[in-house]
């Protein structure tokens, strides 16, 4: 009897050692073929190694996920990992001591981490003003152009080469409405595409104090002459029926790939979408820009989300952290990924990886994100960092469709995304005093 | 229904024929989106007829767009969960919802009033609102995770009892009195008398909480902390693409209407019950 | 409201009344305290610095021009939702109980789309008005009627107000069917022997005795309407074009949700839970006393 027990006791006591393996809790937002990749990912990783397991969770939509990490935290129990849309960037960041920054996690395990390493326009985003990461890029997208080449071919458009910049977007959209064409001009995600992007595009502050990296007192400055002359164009064309509205988020998408619309600003992420649906040659492009611009076209801002490491875990566990963000930043990791997702890859080293392979030649267009993205960035262009920015965003919508109804004029639109818009920041600010 | 009224029935098919297209053809459409693919939905406007893509579609949903759907659960095992989770739910509010109501209606106590506000004022502040706060005291009490922490929290609120009071407070003095006058105990009047007359309230009340308990996406997602204690509404969601990847929506429209056919079906079979509580009061 | 015959006892009530209590207790008191807590504070999103700041979130939230203008959004919502449903419902449920043939099918499919998820509701109307894709946004299209909920504020109003409505009806119906059902046959039988048309029998025998149905309805669905229908304007509108279906629950949803702005989205929800008590107290005062039991 007491061998027995012995026995068990040693059995018991060797099996718990043999799964001592430190469990990485990831709480992430991917669905359908992203949400394999994401179970892919972990899976490579577990299997490279026996010290750590990663262990991704669906946890529901970029807000949902971020609620449930909000109340598992305050609740003693966050995740390690978790995964935040890029308008919570601020909100995750003014939390004080619920993030540990990814630059000294990877340093505290002993990485070698390099900032220069990692695509300027998308790390910077993540960067704090010190240079230091604070979390890791992981599904990256930015704003581009779509256009309809059947569409084009039908106006009597050169479809080889699609308009570069706003005037010609107006010239081929009233082309295009000659000949008979309903909706030759949609626009998705509006605040991203024409205010936050364009602004950076155009090297031209959206908000004081470098958009908001380099202070919580930063302001809007979406009121500025080009920004209304740019909102004004899009309200003269919506009266002439060039640019038709077709609702908030990325919902216009649909009215592309059905071909009722010509052209699009969107994410690059909508490639997929588009190679699967569109029954029409296609075509992607840079996004427009004013030529008369000094410094245009600079460079667009990202979208997408990436990747937090939250407080108050073993340090065991951050070691497991460190070691899963090294791996999946590998040039082949990354170029695998941006591959299968359409999402950009955030180190150079990968960029000329996947050109390497040939990639961009057989999918044309695929790597005019990409392009849009490697270069040198300003203080303007670095990024957006501001604070309730989700509320921001739904100001931008509100006020735009009453531009686009012509209930107001762009001047006092923009006002009041500007009023409303540092109300909001006000808040932030003193909700997240240090 | 008394006088054989050919006017009046021609009438009530005519209304009941136009409500049921007006409420039902949503559903309809949902149908028909399910069988088409998803090309053929997004070119404006969409067929009203189904498509003959009814088996790919509904085997997509079933198994999964590719190897290794978005969630490890199988599918069985998280319809499991939603059955156990809508059933306590079910049982245990109208269970709790009965005694109160039973207590406050037919007793004089002390602090009555204050207990029966007390207890409607839980309609007033819906789950979505106290989540947090929620998360935290199932977490304390270590109920996260479990069907307990699922469904008790849900348990708390009012409108059951509100509509047991409202049939309570109907049922006629005199049979009251007379159970009084036979000398039978509360509860023996409780069972034997009210309890059977609730019958139709019971019923409806046993689909809607059902329907509800089933439907639950928002506290389940945070109560659960391993995704093999989700139930199935959770899991289509997993399988829906959203922000930048393309929606297919005719395998969304085939998983929802899947996620449909269990309450559906208790909807019919209550409808049974209908009847039969209809025969059993008449008296 | 009190009957007049009750049982004595001292401890049977307690017994009786003690399930519920604790849950709620527990599982609706101990948390909603918290969460009224938390709209007298200002805090970031993890708690992590918490402030005390008395009533200045009520007080922005009254000086805000929007939040104010969306108080006459609601009202014009809620009771559009609330009239609607119960009428339209009632309306069917009287002619579903007068029918023999066939009755299993119309009134399974009339419960039916309450088993739908109110996420894949919204959904499914999207899918019905999109001025895109819409079959029905096409049809209208055909018969010269421009629908565009997407610019047009009166569009925007219809379509939130319908999808809320078509939620609710089998939810109201399946009540007053059962109320309808729970008559007895007798009473109905008495008066038409008497030589009341079915007219009369319905206002004099019906009506009234499906008053605490109706009342109990008209609770829940002005509770519905100003509580429960985040997830439609979510799904459709968005709570546009502009501001035109930005109901007070959206906007505090939304900030407690999306925007992660805890404090305000409490406070929001204080001053709606407010307005719902107001509503109800006014209905037991003053609707209740017009109700028979």
């Amino acid at each position: 009897m007491k061998l027995k027990f012995v026995a068990l006791a040693l059995a018991s006591a060797l099996s718990v050692n043999a799964q001592a393996q430190t469990e990485i809790q990831w709480w992430h937002s991917m669905t359908a073929v992203n949400g394999e990749w994401v179970n892919d990912l972990a899976k490579e990783f577990n299997a490279k190694q026996k010290e750590y397991k990663i262990v991704p969770t669906f946890k529901g939509s970029y807000d949902e996920s971020m609620t449930a990490a909000i109340a598992a935290f305050r609740a003693g129990n966050a995740p390690n990992i978790l995964q935040v849309f890029e308008v919570g960037t601020a909100t995750m960041m003014a939390s004080k001591g619920a993030i540990v920054p990814v630059g000294k996690v990877m340093k505290d395990a002993g990485y070698k981490f390099d900032p220069k390493a990692y695509v300027s326009a998308v790390a910077g985003y993540y960067t704090a003003p010190s240079g230091e990461m604070l979390s890791f890029p992981f599904n990256s997208s930015t704003t581009i152009f779509y256009i309809n080449k059947d569409a084009f071919k039908a106006a009597g458009l050169d479809a080889s080469k699609p308009p570069a910049t706003w005037p010609e977007v107006t010239l081929a959209a009233a082309k295009l409405k000659a000949s008979g064409h309903k909706c030759p001009l949609t626009i998705a995600w509006q605040g991203w595409t024409q205010l936050e992007s364009f602004s950076a595009w155009h090297n031209v502050e959206f908000a004081t104090k470098s958009n908001g990296l380099a202070g919580l007192d930063a302001r809007l400055k979406v009121d500025s002459p080009l920004h209304e002359r740019h909102i004004e164009n899009l309200a003269n064309m919506a009266k002439q029926g060039l640019f038709v509205y077709k609702g908030r988020a990325n919902v216009p998408e649909a009215s592309f790939v059905s071909g009722e619309c010509a052209m699009i600003t969107t994410s690059a992420g909508f490639y997929g979408n588009v190679a699967k649906n569109a029954k029409f040659g296609y075509s992607l492009a840079t996004l427009p820009y004013y030529p008369d611009v000094e410094g245009a076209p600079q460079n667009t801002v990202i979208g997408g989300a990436s990747l937090w490491v939250m407080s108050g875990k073993k340090s065991a566990e951050y070691k497991g952290v460190a070691a899963f963000f090294d791996f999946i930043s590998s040039p082949e990791v990354q170029s695998a990924s941006h591959k299968r997702t359409g999402y950009l890859p955030i180190t150079t080293a990968a960029y000329q990886l996947t050109e390497k392979s040939g990639f961009y030649k057989e999918k044309p267009g695929t790597d005019i994100a990409v392009q849009q993205m490697i270069r040198k960035v300003t203080d303007k262009s670095r990024g957006i960092r501001l604070g309730n920015y989700v509320q921001i965003r739904q100001v931008e919508d509100e006020e735009l469709e009453q531009v686009w109804s012509g209930k107001k004029t762009p001047k006092e639109a923009l006002q009041a995304i500007v009023k409303r818009g540092n109300e909001h920041l006000e808040r932030f600010q003193k909700a997240n005093k240090s | 229904m008394v006088e054989r009224n050919s006017f009046l029935t021609f009438l009530a098919h005519a209304i009941m024929i136009l409500g049921v297209a007006v409420v039902a053809f949503p559903l309809y459409l949902a149908f028909v989106a399910s069988t088409h693919t998803a090309q053929e939905i997004v070119q404006a406007p969409m067929p009203l007829l189904p498509g003959g893509h009814m088996w790919e579609t509904y085997s997509k949903a079933l198994i999964g767009g590719g190897a290794g759907a978005g969630s490890t659960a199988p599918v069985a095992h998280m319809m499991w969960v939603s059955l156990v989770t809508a059933l306590v739910i079910t049982f245990g509010k109208i269970t709790i919802s009965l005694m109160s109501a039973f207590a406050i209606v037919y007793f004089r106590f002390p602090f009555k009033g204050f207990f029966f506000w007390a207890i409607f004022i839980t309609l007033m502040l819906p789950v979505e609102v106290r989540i947090g706060p929620t998360y935290k005291v199932v977490a304390d009490l270590g109920m996260l995770n479990t069907y307990a922490g699922l469904t008790i929290p849900l348990i708390a609120s009012a409108t059951a009892t509100f509509l047991f009071r409202q049939f309570f407070m109907s049922v006629p003095d005199e049979l009251t009195e007379a159970a009084r006058m036979d000398g039978a105990s509360p509860m023996r009047f409780f069972i034997d008398i009210l309890l059977p007359l609730s019958k139709t309230s019971i019923a409806a009340l046993f689909v809607i909480q059902f329907i509800y308990g089933w439907n639950q996406y928002l506290w389940p997602l945070l109560a659960t902390t391993s995704e093999d204690m989700y139930p199935v509404v959770v899991g289509i969601k997993m399988m829906v693409a959203g922000g930048d990847s393309q929606n297919e929506w005719n395998v969304v429209m085939a998983t929802a209407l899947l996620a449909m056919l269990p309450p559906a079906a208790v909807v019919i079979l209550m409808q049974k019950w209908f009847v039969k509580g209809l025969v059993d009061t008449e008296k | 409201m009190e009957k007049r015959v009750q049982f004595r006892s001292t401890w049977l009530p307690w017994l009786l009344i003690a399930p519920q209590v604790i849950v709620i207790g527990v599982f609706f008191f101990w948390p909603a305290a918290q969460a009224v807590l938390q709209s007298f504070q200002v805090q970031d999103a993890f708690g992590m610095s918490t402030e005390w700041v008395g009533v200045q979130n009520f007080q922005e939230l009254f000086q805000n021009d929007s939040y104010l203008a969306s108080f006459k959004t609601t009202a014009q919502f809620s009771i559009l939702v609330a009239v609607l449903g119960i009428g339209l419902s009632l309306i069917l449920a009287i002619f579903a109980d007068r029918i023999l043939k066939g009755a299993v099918v119309y009134k399974t499919l009339l419960i039916v789309p309450y088993a739908v998820a109110p996420a894949v509701a919204g959904v499914l109307w999207i899918f019905m008005f999109s001025p895109s894709l819409g079959v029905v946004a096409y049809a209208l299209g055909h018969l010269g009627f421009e629908w565009n909920h997407l610019l047009n504020e009166g569009h925007g109003m219809t379509l939130i107000v319908m999808a809320a409505v078509w939620k609710q009806i089998s939810y109201n119906f399946l009540f007053f069917l059962a109320g309808l059902q729970s008559i007895p046959k007798s009473l109905i039988e008495a008066a038409a022997i008497d030589g009341a048309k079915a007219w009369r029998r319905f206002w004099t025998i019906q009506f009234p005795l499906l008053s605490p149905t109706t009342f109990f309805l008209l609770v829940i669905n002005m509770v519905y309407a100003f509580f429960d229908t985040f997830a439609i304007v979510d799904a459709t509108t968005h709570g546009g074009p502009g501001q035109a279906t930005s109901i007070l629950v959206y906007k505090a949803y939304y900030d407690g949700f999306k925007a992660m702005d805890l404090g305000g989205s409490a406070a929001q929800s204080v001053v709606l839970m407010t307005i719902v008590i107001a509503l109800t107290v006014i209905q037991f005062r003053f609707v209740e006393k017009k109700v028979n039991y």
